[in-house]
């Protein structure tokens, strides 16, 4: 955390607001997101508890598995969940538009262009916490392998048809968020906590309901008194007001509220089997029915107040204007989904459990490779991150005070104009540094030619700094009109990279080497987990 | 340095002082994982010390000062840790033998026979020379040998801690190995690293307890520093095993404990009649919390019953520490918000300091980066107006 961050958390201590943490908004939204509040039970990996889902923030979609330990249950609760997310995902499936990409041809292994189909839109997913993503991923981890009864008649709990499809799409958006500024499946805490500065710690920003009493506290109170009420304050049943965010319930309502009904359920559910009679076997229906709707409530009751403040948190974000490079990252997002997409129709098995080595390292170096990105189209986007950049010495804006036209040596003299900084800034300048500024969105570079002080130094009051620059000036002799600065003009001048380079090419998969494992061989169908029957889940 | 050893003089003034503390008749709580993890995270807080070291119950104090803590188990979890537990010890141990020899100590013979010694006892004293018995007879015994939760006594602060292992493994050579079972999943090969760590440190304390134990035995056994983590595989509920190497907390751990702030010297500066009983009046109880000084940072919050009263108190007290240990790293010698800001906006502070220099600088260039993004979005809303 930079100190400007720092700062804006005490001056939120000492306001009792939120301040802002950056002044557009760094990450794209969707015009209908597709919202999941998911609920799991204590204790059991991968089993759910409930969600709340949808697309429309007054209608969201309920769904509860009344015994979590029910494998049929469990089962019926993901289909009901494939039967929402898939169509809104297969809904941007459809909508393409032309693009190019560079491919290797595999007779010649000459780099060509071809056409191929990009998607118009992506669908997007929000979920109220970090919590919330890991939680997707085990969702989808928990049923890509899943066999239908279509695929494998014999296998005994065969899973419902689309679940398996929703795992793997799951397990794409997981993936997916783990790359630096996509944005294809969001955490709201992260979203709100990257725009605003609280009083409290980010430890304690991971509580929705306190991060937004923060930004936007009820008429009348201070962040702090609705912070701390949202995270403690309980009703006389000793139930909290603003329920977690989850996944994870609180302990208070499982032992309290949802172990009773969930045993009443079991207790419904045993007296309908031994129902004797048609008569008897319909009002212990009715019963069943009744525990049931009492889960359902329950569920509802806990899930309802994260619901409302997602979209609470939505509305706040789409005040902000989009920072200028935020298209570019959500094409990369597009990019990323149309290529799922076309796996999946081209029928490729599910994601391995792990990564072969090569898929390894090029997943790591292009997280590496969007960090860089991110940060440096944040800065360039927001002068508050700019500003945290700058305090670094990792960027200087100044005026101009002085522009000396020069020309490099050899047959062909290319324009090299001297230009004169002066700035409050202390950057960080080696001999001969590069830096860069963003000429009407692409980045000009510029070589530090030395301090232009009486001294030759800097003081601790800023610098006057002398820069050739080098590049984006046409191919004339004289530069190009407005690509060199003038005097009186204020630049701003980064001395990381705008665009990041790929790094060096990985071998291809069957080219990998001894030292990293070998080919991977054949590709095997991943067997799917075993169901065993004394398990538990 | 270790510890001087108390006196056994000393050793029972300790006891009856540090049950002076507690409360009458308000039985010791045992030093508990929460405990130790809360030791790890904080070893420089007095208050936690002290009242973890007197065995007060840290929970039921909070709810009486007014600020209760969020810990909880829900009885889910419970019960499936529990099965899971069940499950794993099943047979008398034998599927966990197995584990524990494939895992750690493959050239050993295949366990035969499993013996597991009853290690009942009364009080926690008791069962403590019952396990150190039974630890004695399974190396002079040879073989395989379980011990199903037994209890280990460890001198934190100067004062007994007693522990309960998962389970504690005699390999036939005589080494003795730590079990630690838990009942979150280990997925494709991997568990959460988070909880993985709090397991390690967790079975870390559990080492250095049983080395204890192992240096009053001549030879000594050794205690191996690779415990074996059982964790559901996958969705199922199927146990499955690694072995954890836990060198690294076994040090951090040991000198931790070593430098402690002794309990003794911090009772001794209390005032005479302090008492934590959690059925005393809350403004008695709270001059009591504060008359031991709290060192508070949010990490407490996830370690600590009584984080929450701390943090009010920080919080009234302007801290800056309340906003993570990182902030107050970054801000030299200014420790409170009303220092920081006043440094900040110019009213105070020293401007050759590096750190009010620095802040001055953050605060201008954070005013003019607010005003930059003001003055570009009126004028796209004045541009919106009048096209």
């Amino acid at each position: 955390m930079s100190l400007i961050t720092s700062l804006a958390r005490l001056e939120a201590v000492a306001t009792g607001r939120a301040q802002p943490a950056a002044t557009v908004r760094h990450r794209h939204l969707s015009q209908r997101p597709l919202v999941l509040v998911p609920l799991t039970t204590a204790g059991e990996a991968g089993a759910p508890l409930g969600a709340l889902v949808g697309t429309d923030r007054d209608a969201p979609r309920l769904l509860v598995v009344p015994q979590p330990r029910d494998r049929d249950l469990r089962f019926a609760f993901l289909a009901d969940l494939a039967d929402i997310v898939l169509p809104y995902i297969e809904g941007y499936a459809e909508a393409v538009e032309a693009a190019e990409r560079t491919e290797t041809d595999p007779e010649t292994g000459k780099r060509v262009k071809v056409e191929v189909e990009l998607c118009a839109d992506a669908p997007q997913l929000i979920v109220p916490s970090r919590a919330g993503i890991e939680f997707v991923r085990l969702l989808g981890r928990s049923m890509r392998f899943r066999r239908t009864a279509e695929q494998e008649p014999d296998t005994p709990y065969p899973a419902p048809p689309r679940v398996p499809l929703l795992g793997r799409w799951l397990t794409h958006y997981g993936e997916r968020a783990r790359v630096p500024g996509s944005a294809l499946l969001l955490a709201a805490t992260e979203l709100l906590s990257r725009h605003w500065a609280t009083g409290q710690s980010g430890l304690e920003d991971q509580h929705l309901g306190a991060l937004l009493a923060w930004i936007d506290p009820p008429e009348g109170s201070s962040g702090a008194a609705a912070a701390r009420e949202a995270e403690l304050a309980r009703d006389g049943d000793g139930q909290l007001l603003c329920p977690p965010a989850g996944p994870a319930t609180d302990p208070a309502f499982d032992n309290k509220l949802l172990a009773p009904a969930i045993e009443r359920y079991d207790r419904a559910r045993t007296a309908l089997a031994a129902a004797e009679d048609g008569l008897e076997a319909d009002s212990r229906l009715g019963a069943l029915t009744r525990a049931e709707e009492e889960i359902r409530g329950l569920v509802a009751r806990v899930t309802l107040p994260t619901w409302d403040r997602v979209w609470r948190g939505l509305d706040l974000l789409r005040e902000l204007p989009e920072g200028s490079r935020v298209e570019e990252r959500w094409t990369r997002d597009r990019w990323s989904f149309t290529g799922h997409r076309d796996r999946v129709l081209a029928g490729e098995p599910p994601q391995p459990r792990r990564d072969d080595a090569v898929t390894a390292a090029n997943k790591l170096a292009a997280r590496e490779r969007e960090q860089a990105r991110l940060e440096a189209q944040e800065a360039l986007d927001d002068p508050l991150v700019m500003a945290g950049r700058r305090l670094a010495g990792e960027a200087f804006a100044g005026e101009v005070t002085d522009v000396t036209m020069a020309y490099s040596e050899g047959k062909r003299p290319s324009p090299r104009p001297l230009v004169t900084v002066r700035t409050d800034d202390r950057p960080h300048l080696a001999e001969r540094a590069k830096v860069y500024r963003s000429l009407g969105g692409r980045p000009q570079a510029a070589e530090f030619v030395g301090y232009a002080d009486e001294d030759g130094e800097r003081d601790a009051d800023g610098a006057v700094v002398v820069l050739r620059i080098v590049d984006k000036m046409g191919r004339g002799k004289e530069p190009e009109e407005g690509s060199v600065p003038v005097k009186g003009d204020r630049v701003c001048f980064t001395l990381f990279e705008h665009e990041q380079r790929g790094g060096a090419k990985l071998p291809d998969p069957e080219d990998t080497p001894w030292t990293h494992g070998g080919p991977p061989g054949e590709p095997v169908t991943e067997a799917a987990d075993p169901l065993t029957e004394e398990d538990v889940l | 340095m270790p510890p001087p050893r108390t006196t056994p003089q000393r050793a029972k003034a300790l006891r009856h002082r540090l049950a002076e503390l507690r409360g009458p008749d308000v039985p010791a709580k045992a030093l508990d994982a929460r405990a130790l993890a809360a030791l790890a995270a904080n070893p420089g807080c007095s208050r936690r010390a002290l009242l973890d070291g007197a065995g007060v119950n840290k929970a039921a104090l909070a709810s009486a000062l007014g600020a209760p803590s969020a810990f909880g188990q829900s009885q889910f979890a419970l019960t499936r840790g529990n099965a899971f537990e069940v499950r794993v010890k099943a047979d008398g141990g034998a599927e966990l033998l197995r584990l524990v020899r494939e895992k750690l100590d493959p050239g050993a013979e295949p366990p035969e026979r499993t013996y597991a010694p009853d290690l009942t006892a009364s009080g926690p004293e008791g069962r403590t020379a019952r396990t150190a018995l039974a630890l004695r007879e399974a190396v002079e015994a040879g073989g395989w040998t379980l011990l199903d939760h037994p209890m280990l006594a460890l001198d934190v602060a100067g004062s007994p801690a007693f522990l309960e292992p998962d389970a504690v493994v005699v390999h036939p050579d005589g080494s003795w190995t730590v079990v630690e079972i838990k009942s979150f999943p280990m997925l494709d090969g991997s568990a959460d690293p988070a909880k993985v760590g709090a397991a390690a440190r967790q079975a870390a304390v559990y080492v250095l307890a049983l080395e204890e134990v192992a240096a009053r035995l001549d030879p000594a056994p050794e205690v191996r520093h690779r415990v074996l983590l059982v964790c559901p595989k996958d969705f199922s509920n199927l146990p499955a095993a690694s072995a954890v190497d836990i060198r690294k907390q076994r040090a951090v751990t040991a000198r931790q404990l070593a430098r402690l702030t002794r309990i003794e010297e911090i009772a001794a500066g209390l005032p005479e009649g302090t008492c934590f009983s959690p059925e005393l009046p809350a403004e008695q109880l709270t001059a009591a919390v504060e008359a031991v000084p709290a060192t508070y940072a949010p990490e407490c919050l996830a370690a600590c019953e009584l984080a929450f009263h701390c943090r009010d108190r920080s919080r009234t007290a302007g801290a800056v520490t309340s906003l993570g240990r990182a902030v107050r790293a970054e801000l030299g010698g200014l420790t409170t918000v009303e220092d920081v800001l006043a440094a900040a906006r110019g009213e105070s502070g020293d401007p050759d300091d590096p750190a009010v220099a620095a802040l001055r600088r953050a605060a201008a260039l954070r005013a003019e980066a607010l005003a930059e993004a003001a003055e570009s979005r009126s004028g796209e809303l004045r541009g919106a107006a009048c096209p």
